[in-house]
């Protein structure tokens, strides 16, 4: 690990200036993906701000009936609030289907958005990987691709967003709520949140640099019955190879959003009007631009066959 | 072009530093350097307090709680298996939660609470889990089973606190302590030797109930 100062943020504004005045900076929440990164010198940052003692580890209503999560909420604690069980269990269910008892008790809900690729390319510093080094190419185009994307992909990179909260937090159209260094706010929906990787996969969301996030907001309930799938190649604490988050109504009409296909939870709202027609008519959308390598073309298969039993599970 | 490349460095030192740091050779250690410069330091100064006893430690940022347990405070029961929050062997507790002491820094923890597995209990005095992970032959090598003890005390609490789990079947009844729920809540501890089922057993008693 390259040595790095240390200091702790006073405060939201003070951390965002911090953060804006040196490009080698970064904020440490859980630490639980910055320091993983950090120790393989994937992460370089000569200052750490940790924001772990700024008051952001509440859960509040909002005035339209939905739930302001402060962004240091840890992820146990969120997927174990009363109201967040009962009214969006997808959330819930997302959570606890992710990392380990232990990660998850240090996770944060803005830490977790913003955790980075799974990619072994990406983590293997002998390698070329546009997205660690941007412009000396993409070893997984061509390489083992098992696990990579399979929509929304670009000749400079093919990976996936590893989260499963975001999978969930975008069936919800949950917004994401920032603080610029110059102290101005803004509001993000999830849907623009998270960038395709394009020509610049180094760069993942929109947020400028030492933007802060300080909460996410669930918009009012949606009811339904809330499922997330999690297929994978261990039945606990492993990343997914497809994930579904999914809202049923009574009436067979709904919304998914899926994890483990694209560089972010993939989800397309025409794909979500086809749900009362079934599964292949839903995915036939959803991945209808898909472009697949070898290896992962039987992501195509899967999310079709998850979404079926997502189906099946709402209706039975 | 050297020489004018270390005069430059030199310059830059003594900009930095107070002469009376620089030593006979001209030299001056990072650490001079950077406590010369103020806020950049790249140590810092953490209080804990570490199984009930008051602990207090200068150390370099990049050190984390398990290397200060391990290494600076000489409590070597927790392990370090993969460095990276993958097996769960750094298990400890902050603050009555399980973490992994591998995936956090020390200066991180001020203020904070720690048991680790030298805290739970010790010989003659066992806690009941270490006892129960004794009788039910719960290990083999022993080296996943300090992190596998401090995950499972933790994680009784946890099913106490109402906290559900992937396996819990309904998101708004009581969490129930069951097999299944046990083998689900412990994935994030990994044991080479496979003494998966003796160490559910061992769980399975201290929580009473049937494995
Ligand atoms: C072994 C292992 C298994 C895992 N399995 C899964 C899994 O199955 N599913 C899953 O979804 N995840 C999984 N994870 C990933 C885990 O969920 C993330 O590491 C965690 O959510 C990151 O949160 P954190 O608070 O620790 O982030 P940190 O590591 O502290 O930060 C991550 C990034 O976010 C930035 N950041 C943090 N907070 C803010 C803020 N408020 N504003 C702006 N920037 C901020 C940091 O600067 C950093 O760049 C796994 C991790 C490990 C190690
Ligand atoms: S898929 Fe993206 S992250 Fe993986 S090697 Fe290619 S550029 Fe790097
Ligand atoms: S050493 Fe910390 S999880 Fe493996
Ligand atoms: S007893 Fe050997 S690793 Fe678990």
């Amino acid at each position: 690990m390259r040595a790095f100062t240390y200091e702790r943020a006073s405060s939201i504004e003070a951390a965002a200036k911090a953060a804006a005045s040196n490009p080698e900076a970064k904020f440490i929440a859980g630490g639980t993906n910055l320091l993983d990164l950090m120790k393989l010198e994937i992460e370089t940052p000569t200052h750490l701000i940790d924001i772990n003692s700024l008051g952001l580890d509440k859960i509040e209503p909002t005035s339209e009936g939905g739930l302001r999560i402060g962004a240091l909420v840890r992820n146990t604690d969120l997927a174990a609030h009363e109201r967040v069980r009962r009214d969006y269990g997808l959330v819930s269910r997302a959570l606890l289907a992710g990392a380990s008892g232990q990660l998850r008790n240090k996770a944060t809900t803005a830490g977790n958005l913003l955790q980075r690729t799974r990619c072994p390319y990406f983590y293997d510093t002998n390698q070329p990987c546009n997205k660690r080094q941007p412009g000396s190419g993409c070893s997984a185009i061509g390489g083992f691709s098992r696990q990579h994307a399979i929509t929304g992909t670009s000749e400079a990179c093919i990976a996936t967003h590893a989260s499963d909260m975001a999978v969930a937090m975008r069936a919800l159209d949950a917004v994401i709520e920032t603080v610029k260094a110059d102290g101005s706010r803004r509001s993000v929906p999830i849907a623009d949140f998270h960038r395709l990787p394009g020509d610049t996969p180094e760069i993942e969301t929109v947020l400028e640099r030492g933007e802060f996030i300080s909460a996410v907001v669930l918009p009012p309930p949606i009811g339904g019955r809330q499922i997330y799938r999690k297929v994978r190649d261990r039945a606990s604490y492993a990343f997914a190879l497809v994930s579904i988050g999914a809202v049923i109504q009574l009436d067979g009409t709904g919304r998914i959003s899926v994890g483990g296909v694209a560089h972010k939870p993939w989800r397309i709202e025409q794909a979500d009007a086809e749900l009362p027609q079934g599964a292949r008519a839903t995915a036939s959308i959803l991945l209808a631009d898909a472009h697949t390598t070898e290896q992962n073309r039987f992501k195509v298969d899967l999310v079709e066959r998850t979404l079926g039993a997502i189906i099946a599970e709402a209706r039975g | 072009m050297q020489g004018s490349i270390q005069l430059e460095i030199s310059r830059r030192v003594l900009l930095i530093s107070s002469a009376a740091t620089i030593a006979v050779n001209g030299v001056v250690t990072r650490d001079a350097a950077a406590q010369a410069a103020g806020s950049q330091m790249n140590n810092t100064e953490v209080s804990f307090v570490v199984n009930a006893e008051s602990r207090k430690l200068n150390v370099d940022n990049r050190t984390t709680l398990l290397d200060a347990l391990r290494e600076h405070l000489h409590l070597t029961g927790t392990k370090k298996g993969c460095d990276h929050g993958q097996c769960g062997a750094c298990t400890v507790m902050v603050d009555g939660r399980r973490i992994n002491s591998c995936l956090t820094l020390v200066v991180m923890h001020e203020g904070d609470e720690i048991t680790t597995i030298e805290g739970l209990g010790q010989p003659g005095n066992l806690h009941p889990m270490q006892a129960a992970f004794i009788k039910h032959d719960g290990f083999q090598c022993g080296y996943c089973t300090p992190g596998q003890i401090c995950s499972s005390v933790a994680m009784l609490e946890e099913i106490k606190a109402n906290i559900p789990s992937h396996v819990t079947e309904n998101l708004t009844a009581e969490t129930k302590t069951t097999p299944t729920e046990i083998r689900e809540r412990m994935s994030g501890n990994i044991c080479r030797c496979g003494a998966y089922s003796n160490i559910v057993d061992a769980i399975a008693e201290v929580a009473g109930t049937k494995a």
